[in-house]
């Protein structure tokens, strides 16, 4: 029964909540409803979604490619040493630094007045020719590679760790190069890894909200800045009935995520124990 | 919350569950006391009566009271002082929408708010509300008041570019706007579809546009051909935006703007003529509130000669502007300060405002994106 605490606790903030949601998307005043849902078709609720698919997937993409990188460049030195230690550390503070912060952080170094636009102003340069484009898609997906790439250093490290150093001499005993090592053994092996982690991001990127509201506040140009508005409107009857039927949109949309990544996972710790 | 069925039954015991794990004050009114339904100081027998109550209970609840909105900070500070009684102020950047569900959501705790500052739109329904008339009451304009005293007009003000003259040259009418130099340099600082202020900054430019209050269209092209130079930059402005020059032309109330000024020496406030958007904001008395003597007392501070003057320091319009002013009982210098405004203003009435919402919904986001 040691259990229960804790089934409690996600019952009473996780389950219920969904729970919530679901009942609230279908809530018709006394009978069960689908306008909400159908609302979800209205074209800017459809860009949204969109949008919001384009930026999570952009950023896991780019995110989880440097962010292997480094990981990669972090297991080849000592592995309890001191450059390790901070860039883990250094990752685990990056990882969870979003928000209004971040966004300001950007506007106040990229930003149309920001220290790096002047300074690049000055010479000659200006990065903004072609439009205001941190405040768009482009900008967005930016910000969000800040804390997604140290977030895949986090998560794809334990994967890196598991491979071991007699593979490869096995490899090129066996007369292998260094290309054939990673085409057909460490490839094969860390490539659920890679996915995995690649969808944690994406559903990292895809639930992100406090960044977006503080950089882009017009348009809700994505789907949770769509819920806020449909939350707290100023101007119109406040629909929480909607802002339900878009939140269970989204739980679908990362719970087909998690499926995926829960797979790989199976897949990868066959060969981490 | 309109939620119905079980689910929401059991969203209530848990919730109840978590209030009282969450170890709640005991709530300072026991017994439900005559101030609950007191529509005015004397209906419970004078000023020195509801004072002695609302001491008695000790506390008064606000909820989306920003203090640097209106000379809100003071106006806390004033009150507290005065009457030694302690305020909490629950999510203080919220909107109107926010504090009308907190009451909603809270009803019945002791964490309700006692009283509101809301916008038109929150009109709609004053079943929430208390009827409750201040001792001043005859010097507001009918217009401007609920006849009972469901909802009383407060402070209110006009739509008005604002700008850092420092970074930007001066600006004349609306159409300056669309100047080169202004390139990534025009914000908001909510999205209109959301907030009652940025609609009324999108009304102005309408009006300034060849539409009317009741066609907002022109506004929303005006934007849309702002957002296509590359003027308008979507980011909500804040006074750390403005501060560090990211957004130094900002369309707001030009009471908000005094917050830019204590940071930005140089910001400038121009109320365009021929699209003069004048708005003001409602009190009203929460229904269930849980220190009914405190919030009815924290209105008459709000309508007394004090409160109205802080409101005015604050750079917004006091309800009771003009009889003060023939009363000689105005802060003279305060007035002076006012940016000037050329005509009669126009008000957004709620159906005007429900007509905006519904085109914005449906065209705004096509439009700036």
């Amino acid at each position: 029964m040691p259990v229960v605490p804790f089934l409690g606790y996600v019952a009473t903030f996780l389950l219920l909540p969904t729970a919530i949601v679901v009942f609230g998307a279908f809530d018709g005043q006394g009978g069960i409803t689908f306008d909400y849902l159908r609302a979800l078709g209205e074209p800017y609720v459809v860009a949204s979604f969109v949008h919001s698919f384009v930026v999570s997937a952009a950023s896991s993409v780019i995110g989880a490619v440097f962010g292997a990188l480094l990981a990669y460049a972090v297991t080849t030195g000592n592995r309890d040493g001191v450059l390790r230690r901070i860039i883990t550390s250094a990752c685990g503070v990056l990882a969870l630094f979003g928000g209004v912060a971040l966004a300001f952080a950007f506007i106040a170094t990229i930003g149309g007045a920001g220290l790096v636009t002047v300074w690049l102003g000055n010479h000659g340069i200006d990065i903004y020719a072609h439009g205001v484009w941190l405040y768009e898609l482009s900008g967005l997906t930016l910000v969000y590679a800040y804390f997604q790439i140290p977030l895949m250093v986090l998560v794809f490290l334990p994967a890196l760790d598991g491979v071991q150093p007699q593979w490869r001499e096995a490899a090129e005993n066996l007369g292998g190069t260094t290309w054939d090592y990673w085409r057909l053994v460490a490839g094969p092996l860390l490539t659920p890894a890679f996915l995995g982690a690649t969808l944690l991001l994406f559903a990292n990127a895809f639930s992100a909200f406090a960044t977006a509201a503080a950089l882009i506040s017009q348009g809700g140009i994505i789907i949770p800045l769509q819920i806020s508005g449909a939350l707290s409107s100023e101007v119109g009857l406040g629909r929480e009935n909607f802002a339900n039927a878009l939140a269970l949109a989204m739980i679908v949309m990362v719970a087909v995520v998690m499926t995926l990544y829960a797979l790989l996972q199976r897949r990868t710790s066959r060969w981490l124990r | 919350m309109r939620h119905s069925g079980r689910y929401a039954r059991v969203g209530v015991a848990v919730g109840a569950v978590l209030a009282i794990a969450g170890c709640a004050p005991p709530s300072t009114s026991g017994a439900p006391s005559t101030a609950a339904t007191a529509t005015s100081a004397a209906a419970l027998g004078g000023m020195d009566a509801l004072v002695a109550a609302a001491k008695k209970e000790g506390q008064l609840n606000l909820v989306s009271t920003a203090p640097d909105w209106a000379n809100y900070a003071a106006i806390m500070a004033g009150f507290q002082a005065k009457y030694g009684i302690k305020i909490n102020d629950d999510n203080p950047e919220g909107s109107s929408q926010d504090e009308i569900n907190a009451v909603k959501r809270l009803a019945g705790t002791d964490r309700a708010p006692d009283a509101l500052d809301i916008g038109v739109r929150e009109l709609a329904d004053t079943s929430l509300f208390a009827p409750y008339q201040v001792a001043t009451w005859k010097d507001i304009p009918d217009a401007q008041k609920e006849p009972s005293g469901l909802w009383v007009q407060d402070y209110g003000g006009y739509m008005a570019i604002g700008y850092d003259s420092s970074k930007v040259s001066a600006i004349t009418s609306v159409q300056d706007l669309l100047k080169p130099e202004f390139k990534g340099k025009i914000a908001l600082f909510a999205d209109p579809t959301a907030s009652n202020s940025a609609l009324s900054a999108v009304m102005m430019t309408s009006l300034a546009n060849g539409g009317s209050l009741d066609d907002i269209s022109k506004g929303v092209e005006f934007f849309a051909k702002l957002k296509k130079a590359g003027n308008f930059v979507p980011v909500a402005a804040t006074k750390a935006t403005v501060a560090n020059g990211t957004t130094p032309v900002v369309i707001n109330w030009d009471y908000l703007a005094v917050s830019f000024a204590t940071d930005v020496p140089a910001w400038t406030l121009l109320i365009p003529s021929g699209a003069i958007v004048a708005g003001f904001y409602n009190q009203a008395v929460n229904k269930g509130a849980p220190h009914p003597a405190a919030a009815r007392l924290w209105m008459e501070y709000l309508y007394s000669n004090e409160g109205q003057n802080l409101f005015l320091e604050g750079g917004a319009r006091p309800v009771r502007m003009d009889a003060m002013t023939k009363q000689g009982v105005i802060d003279a210098p305060a007035a002076a300060k006012l940016p000037p405004v050329s005509g009669p203003g126009n008000f957004i009435n709620l159906n005007q405002a429900t007509a905006a919402k519904a085109y914005l919904v449906a065209n705004w986001a096509n439009a700036i994106s």
